[in-house]
This record gives structure tokens, C-alpha cells and sequence, in this order.
């Protein structure tokens, strides 16, 4: 499958020479270590998949070669000399260019007004169109050049901003997951035609992504990366998908052995107690083909039917960006469904309603804690009773001895450090922040917990205690849905983990038979 | 936290005093005398016989536009349109008044409900754009001020609507008729001085405001709204509905203002008539005094007072002999000078949350 590369033109010294050669690149944020001594070699006229997991370093790489972000140590070179990205004109001025992931477009103006933007001197709008249409022509990205970007949908958006960047005619052309929000068919359209303008033209084209298929597909050989390393490369001819998923995931043990082998969880009594739980009664939460259409018609969730019984932790495993947010969000009442339904305890929940969610029962630990968590401005005590204050209330007016004599218990039941009831929750560290909203949310019985990524950025100790809660609540009857990305956590507090992508359920296992190829696999996105 | 009272102390007589000295050195470099100055603003504001009371009397209405100012910046929203409301519900307040009339405190029940419906449904009107068409309500509100002062000349022009009959008017004066003795708002008279009636509302208002604003479960969800809208509907608080009566009760204060001043205003805005010009700029200066109070009921309450004498106080300042150019400017520099220091501990306030978030998440 894979085709021999091309010379490029322009037969001299840089012709043996890689397009660009990344040599021990070092780069850290804090203690976090993004980028580990990463070599990172792409040759003239080949399309070079970079895959990972979130937070594996490859966005970090990208933005080093792009002059987004200055690398600690390690060198770079472009076309065999050596060279400092200190910016992204730099960068531009080497003939790098970048597909950004996240769209810079102005929705008011039209196509060719986007493509123009940020270029310097006059103006000539039929230049630009003639380009645009050009440009369309060679890599197969016909588009209106009239047409009003705020009008588009977002696989269209998608080609301008692509258009933006060939504009500048790059030899090096970096996609930063370029098709999260393309159907498979625009996908496959799009690299087919790349591939043939990029042979020929010996151009040198990264694609960073996380989906296996869409790799083995478009690109003649892969880098994988895993914690800022990377761990393997190979052609895409001797890859395959399963392989792929093992060393993207990279472990063949589940953390939850390693804990029970360590003697940390006694696992034997809950799991047997909460089973009692599940197979008795009604399920805590029941969601039958919910869908939830976004801005510009985009389908978010597409037909989620789930089941949480009492007492069950169920896993949603998945990579991020693939409806788990939105699913979080419908769960709070925050956007509501196209069509579905949803039941708590077996009743029916309104969900266009807003604070319905939570009037049924379902407590929620938001993914991102300042969004809809908690209010920063408002003292602890205050954060404490945020979604029902009529229970510190009578008739509408608040009991403030109450109110303190609530958070005083919960402050040292969930052990939050702060300087008192009194104290804004701003002044909170993160940790002990998502604590407040832990006590919150289980403090009022709930009946399901969704957890939406509990324990990101919160330090060992931390995660601890947030894991442990959540194995209490479930032994105390709670349902709970742990919405994470990482794998770790799934498998090591679920009972039952759901794979989620592109907006869908594409799997469900057993915690006894979690098999991390396959979730690998299914996680991106190919066919289980 | 106990270093904050110094520091609003101190930031306010600094500032203050940085007013007094440019406005000193601006009379005399326009060939004027600081010292007369100086002592016709305290005379007029605070010294002279019965003067305290009046610029009690004049900042109740001020006061009254400040607290459901209070009410909608706590929803998060920004009306900058209470002179626009305030005229509406003065002009509600009038016409009703002089069509329903009945005796005297009915007649004043009858007026001061009008001109809140008034005040209200002319925010509404922003509130239903902002709403259900997504118009942002800084603009809506504002715009419809100049729309109020159109409708409300159009009302003074014709007899079936504000205009007084020929006979109960001067020629050519374009004015409403003037409310009949009996049918005002009583003035008290304390230790020499005269006090309206709308200063004793003013300060029920804004004890009322403060109870249900801190301490009822409204005032809690409203707040909520106002600082984190998305932890408010995951609560169960309707963006649209609860936002929607904040605006409209904040144009109802503002119109029950524009009433006050019909009914029985300080110094008589419009002698007991509805005139071209009625709302004399005390939207606009209530709208100050809720900025300077930063959304908080109590603090209106010196707040305003102290808008009140700046207001009695510059009048006396123009009988110095200065030009009423510069003292008009003088005033400029006082209003600064208390909008400086909320200003400067709202930016620090807000850098020390960020930094403290940033820092520890």
C-alpha cells in the first residue's frame, strides 16, 4: 500500500536531507514532563501519523515545531540545517503550517474574507478568490468563497481553515487532529486526495490523532507517543489496528490488580454487597436513545441508551471530545435533548426544564468544577447549599446559623482546608474545591452520582479520598457514572465499563472480562 | 480581611482629596478663590439652615434608582436605562393619577403603583429582547432611554394625554396639570429641617432589599445567577424567568422614583407637575450611587446622601461667582473621585481570585 517517495524538486544537498528533523526535544510544565528526549524524523513526501492519548505530548511537539512553544532542550533542523522556532512568523517563514484543532474563524465574515485575514499588504479579493478556488481545485476542497462562514457546517469550516493555511503554499503542512468534527466520509475524501498532491509535490505532512483507523488509513508511517515519549515507530504497512491500541494505551495489567495484590482495597465485600443492590430493584438511571443536537445541527449524542442499577459503578471510557462533556451537561440539566428519555429511580425526568436533573436525584461532579460546580464568589458555606438552599431555609428566608452549623460538619466530614464556613471559595485549593463539591453532591442523598473526570489535577492524597468516596457512595446504594479518559481510573473503580465515541455506546464489558486492546481499539473508534 | 475598611477609608480620602486639590488649583487658575468655593459647597450640602434635610429629600429618589440598580447588577445584568424608566414611570404615575384621581392617599397609592408599572414595563421591553432575542440589555436599556424622553415630549404635546387643559397652564407651557394639594406626598419637618416623605421609603426600600437580597432564598438563587449562570440552571434557576423580573424590578424602583419626585419631590422637580426635562439626571446619578455601593443595599444609603449634597451643594458653588462651566466640572471631579476606589478595589480583587486560582488549581 505504502508508495515509494517521491525526490523532490530541486535536486541539492537538502534532497537526502529529512523535511524537518527534531533531535532529544525536552519540555516541561511545572513537573509535568510533556515532552521526554523525543526524535521525531519526517521525510519529503510522506504522510507521518502521530498517535497518542490525551496528554501523550504530541499537541506539546506540534507547537514546539511551530514556534508556540520554545522547547527546554533538543534541537531542530529543517532540511538539514539547524534552526530556532521562536515564533510562529519563524515558523510560517520556514514553510511550516498548522491546521489548528480548534477553529479561528469569523463567523460574520465570508470564505474568502477568513482566508485573507492576517495577511499583509493590500488587499486584492479577487487574488484571494482565484486562490481559493485553486487551491480547491488541486486537494479537492471546493468551497463557496462567498459563502458566510457562520453558516457553514463544521466539516466545511474545517476545509477553510485548511485553505487558510495551504494559502501560504507550506511545505511542511501539520494537521492537529484535523477530524473531530469531520464524518468519516469527509475524512477519507480529504486524505485521499492529500495524499496524491503530497507525493507528487514532495510536500511532508504531520497528522496528530488519536484515531487508529484514520492513521492506518492516511499516513505512510507512524510515531506513537506515551507520556511524553515516544514509544514506537513503524511503517503503516506493518501496523495494524490492535497493535496500534496496545502501545498507544501501553499496558497489559488493569491498576485495580496491582492495588488488591498491594493489599490497598479489600474489593471482595463491596463488590458483593453492591451487587445485592443491582440485581434487585430499578435501575437508578435509566437513559433510553437520548439524542442531543448542538449549534449548527451537529449531532453531540447520538441515541445514548445507558442503564446505571443501584449501587453499580458504570465506566464510560472514551477519548475526550466524543460526547462525554455533552452527556455531563444533559445530566445537569445544562443543554437539553433533542429527543429521548430519561428516568430516575424509575420516573420520568423532564429534561428541557432547568435544575430538573437535579431535583430527580442526580448529583453531579462536574468535568470542569468553576463551569457549573460551584460559584468562586460565594463563601464555602454558601457553595455548600448551592443546589437547594431551601433545605437550610424557611419559608424563603435562609437560616444562617443553619447554613454554618451545615458546612461546619461537612468541612470536617470531607476534611476541607479552609479558613472557615466564611471563606470565598476562590481561596480554596483545587482539591479541596472539588471536595466542597463532593460533600455537596452526596451530602443530598442523591440517587445517581455522575463523576465527569474526578480526580484531574487533583494531587495523590486527593485522589484518594475522591476514590474512595465514590466506593462508599456505591455501597450506600448511589448509582454511579464515572465519566473519565483515563483508563486507569475506569478499570480500576468500575463494575461495568461503556465505550464511548463519535457520540455513541460502541461497547460494554465486564469489569471481569476489560480487555485493554479491545477497549484501545474501540476507544479509537474502529469497529469492535 | 480586616485590612479592607482601612483600606476603602484611605483609598477614599486620598482620592477625595485629590478631587478638592484639582478642583482648588482649577478655581484659581480661572481667577477665582478656593475658600468661597469650599464654603458654598458645605453650606449648600450640610451647613446651611434646613439644607441637610433638602439633600436627604433630594437623594431619596436617587437612592431608590440605586437599590433595584442593586437588585439587576445582582442577576448579573447591566441596566444603564433608569432615566429612561424613571421618566416612563413618572409619566405612568401622572396620567393615571389625574384619570382615576379619588382622595388624597388613595390618589398617591394609585400614582406610586403606576409608576412602578410604568418603570417596569419599560424594562421589560429590554427584558423581553434580552431574553427571547438575545439583544444585550446595555444597549436596549440605553437606547430606550432617548425613546422615553421622545414619548414622554409627545405626551406633554397633547391634551388627551399629559397636557393640562389651557386653562390650568401658562401659555405655551408644555406642561401636565399640577397635582392638587391634598393629593402630595407629605414633608416632616425635623430640627429645622425639611425631609420628604420619599427618604423614609427610600430607607425602608433598602432595608427591605438588603433582608431579601442576603438573606431569603431569592436573593441567594439571584446571586447565583448573576455570578455563575450555568451553576444557577444546573440548580434549577430559570436564566430567562428569574433575569427577566430582576429587570423589570429594577425599572419598577426606578419608576416608583420618578413618581416620588411628581408626588412630592425635594425641590420640587417639576413643582407638582409633569415637565419637559422631569427626570433632572437622577437616573443617570442613581446609577452612580449603585456603582459606587457596588450591590449593596446598606451602602447605598451614605452613598447617596452624599450624591444628594454634591447635587444641593453645587448649586450654591454656581452663586460664588464661578462659572457654572467649571463648577459643573468641580462636581465632575467629586463624582470620579468616589467612582475611583470601588474601581481600584475591583480590579484587585479580581487579580488576587485569579491569582489564587490559577495558582492553586
Amino acid at each position: 500500500m505504502s508508495q515509494p517517495p517521491l525526490a523532490p524538486t530541486g535536486a541539492d544537498a537538502s534532497a537526502s536531507a529529512p523535511a524537518v528533523e527534531l533531535r532529544g526535544i525536552c519540555k516541561s510544565f511545572g513537573r509535568v514532563k510533556a515532552c521526554d528526549d523525543v526524535d521525531f524524523v519526517l521525510e519529503r513526501g510522506r504522510i507521518h501519523g502521530v498517535l497518542g492519548e490525551n496528554g501523550a505530548g504530541k499537541s506539546t511537539l506540534m507547537k514546539i515545531l511551530i514556534g508556540l512553544v520554545l522547547p527546554d532542550e533538543g534541537s531542530i533542523a529543517v532540511d538539514g540545517s539547524p534552526v530556532q522556532i521562536h515564533d510562529p512568523l519563524a515558523a510560517a517563514r520556514l514553510g511550516i503550517g498548522m491546521v489548528h484543532q480548534h477553529f479561528s474563524l469569523v463567523d460574520a465574515l465570508t470564505v474568502w474574507e477568513n482566508v485573507a485575514l492576517g495577511e499583509d499588504g493590500a488587499l486584492r479579493p479577487h487574488a484571494v478568490r482565484q486562490r481559493i478556488a485553486e487551491i480547491g481545485d488541486r486537494f479537492g476542497l471546493e468551497i463557496d468563497p462567498e459563502a458566510r462562514v457562520g453558516d457553514l457546517t463544521a466539516g466545511l469550516r474545517q476545509r477553510v481553515e485548511i485553505i487558510k493555511c495551504l494559502r501560504r503554499d507550506p511545505a511542511i503542512v501539520i494537521f492537529d487532529e484535523p477530524t473531530s468534527v469531520l464524518t468519516p466520509d469527509e475524512s477519507q475524501q480529504l486524505f485521499s486526495s492529500f495524499r496524491e498532491v503530497v507525493a507528487v509535490e514532495g510536500r511532508a505532512v504531520v497528522l496528530v490523532s488519536h484515531k487508529l483507523d484514520e492513521v492506518l488509513a492516511a499516513t505512510d508511517e507512524i510515531t506513537i507517543m506515551r507520556r511524553g515519549a515516544v514509544v514506537d515507530r513503524r511503517a503503516t504497512a506493518d501496523a495494524d489496528a490492535s497493535s496500534l491500541a496496545r502501545a498507544m494505551v501501553g499496558r497489559d495489567v488493569s491498576l485495580r490488580s496491582e492495588q488488591a495484590a498491594f493489599g490497598l482495597i479489600s474489593e471482595s465485600d463491596d463488590v458483593e454487597e453492591r451487587a445485592t443492590f443491582a440485581s434487585s430493584s430499578t435501575p437508578a438511571l435509566d437513559l433510553r436513545d437520548v439524542i442531543v443536537d448542538g449549534p449548527g445541527g451537529v449531532r453531540l449524542l447520538d441515541g445514548i441508551s445507558l442503564r446505571v442499577g443501584p449501587g453499580e459503578i458504570v465506566g464510560i471510557a472514551g477519548v475526550e471530545g466524543n460526547g462525554q462533556r455533552v452527556l455531563g451537561d444533559f445530566l445537569s440539566s445544562l443543554v437539553p435533548a433533542t429527543s429521548g428519555e430519561v428516568a430516575v429511580g424509575g420516573v420520568p425526568v423532564v429534561s428541557r426544564r432547568s435544575g430538573a436533573m437535579a431535583a430527580a436525584g442526580i448529583g453531579v461532579i462536574p468535568e470542569d468544577r468553576h463551569d457549573s460546580g460551584v460559584v468562586l464568589d460565594m463563601s464555602v458555606a454558601e457553595n455548600l447549599v448551592l443546589t437547594d438552599p431551601s433545605r437550610i431555609a424557611r419559608g424563603g428566608v435562609l437560616d444562617t446559623t443553619a447554613m454554618a452549623s451545615n458546612a461546619t460538619r461537612l468541612i470536617s466530614d470531607y476534611d476541607i482546608q479552609c479558613s472557615g464556613p466564611d471563606a470565598p471559595l476562590w481561596s480554596l485549593s483545587g482539591g479541596n474545591q472539588q471536595r466542597v463539591v463532593l460533600a455537596r453532591e452526596l451530602d443530598q442523598q442523591p440517587r445517581v452520582l455522575v463523576a465527569a473526570q474526578p480526580t484531574r489535577g487533583l494531587d495523590v492524597g486527593a485522589i484518594e479520598h475522591m476514590t474512595r468516596c465514590l466506593r462508599d457512595a456505591a455501597v450506600a446504594g448511589v448509582g454511579i457514572l464515572l465519566i473519565s479518559s483515563e483508563l486507569e481510573e475506569i478499570l480500576d473503580l468500575s463494575d461495568r465499563i461503556l465505550v464511548m465515541s463519535r457520540g455513541r455506546i460502541v461497547g460494554e464489558m465486564a469489569r471481569g472480562d476489560a480487555d485493554v486492546e479491545q477497549l484501545g481499539l474501540l476507544m479509537g473508534g474502529a469497529a469492535a | 480581611m480586616s485590612r479592607r475598611p482601612v483600606e476603602w477609608i484611605g483609598l477614599y480620602a486620598v482620592s477625595v482629596l485629590a478631587a478638592l486639590v484639582v478642583s482648588a488649583s482649577l478655581v484659581e487658575i480661572t481667577g477665582g478663590d478656593w475658600r468661597p468655593v469650599l464654603d458654598a459647597l458645605l453650606d449648600g450640602s450640610l451647613r446651611g439652615p434646613g439644607r441637610w434635610g433638602e439633600s436627604m429629600s433630594v437623594a431619596a429618589p436617587m437612592l431608590i434608582v440605586a437599590l433595584g440598580t442593586v437588585v439587576s447588577a445582582r442577576a448579573g445584568l447591566v441596566n444603564i436605562g433608569q432615566e429612561g424608566q424613571l421618566l416612563i414611570g413618572a409619566a405612568f404615575g401622572s396620567y393615571f393619577g389625574f384619570l382615576i384621581g379619588g382622595p388624597g392617599p388613595l390618589n398617591l397609592v394609585l400614582i406610586l403603583t403606576f409608576g412602578a408599572l410604568g418603570g417596569a414595563f419599560w424594562a421589560s421591553l429590554a427584558g423581553g429582547l434580552r431574553f427571547w432575542r438575545g439583544v444585550p440589555e446595555v444597549l436596549s436599556t440605553l437606547l430606550l432611554v432617548i425613546v422615553a424622553t421622545q414619548a414622554a415630549a409627545y405626551g406633554l404635546k397633547h391634551e388627551w394625554l399629559l397636557l393640562a387643559d389651557a386653562a390650568k397652564r401658562g401659555n405655551r407651557n408644555q406642561v401636565s396639570e399640577q397635582l392638587a394639594e391634598g393629593n402630595r406626598l407629605p414633608y416632616f419637618h425635623l430640627f429645622d429641617n425639611g425631609i420628604a416623605f420619599a427618604v423614609f421609603l427610600g430607607v425602608g426600600l433598602a432595608v427591605f432589599v438588603g433582608f431579601v437580597l442576603g438573606r431569603t432564598t431569592w436573593g441567594f438563587r439571584l446571586r447565583m445567577l448573576g455570578r455563575n449562570p450555568r451553576a444557577a440552571q444546573r440548580a434549577g434557576v430559570s436564566q430567562r424567568s428569574m433575569g427577566f423580573t430582576a429587570l423589570a424590578i429594577s425599572g419598577a424602583f426606578a419608576g416608583v422614583a420618578g413618581a416620588v419626585m411628581f408626588a412630592g419631590g425635594a425641590f420640587a422637580f417639576g413643582n407638582y407637575r409633569f415637565v419637559p426635562g422631569f427626570s433632572s439626571n437622577i437616573g443617570w446619578t442613581g446609577l452612580l450611587v449603585a456603582l459606587v455601593a457596588r450591590e449593596k443595599a446598606l451602602a447605598a444609603l451614605p452613598v447617596a446622601f452624599v450624591f444628594g449634597g454634591l447635587r444641593t451643594g453645587g448649586g450654591f458653588v454656581s452663586s460664588t461667582g464661578v462659572e457654572s462651566r467649571i463648577s459643573d466640572v468641580i462636581q465632575g471631579f467629586l463624582v470620579l473621585a468616589l467612582l475611583v476606589p470601588p474601581a481600584i478595589m475591583f480590579i484587585r480583587d479580581r487579580r488576587r481570585a485569579r491569582a489564587a486560582t490559577t495558582a492553586r488549581t
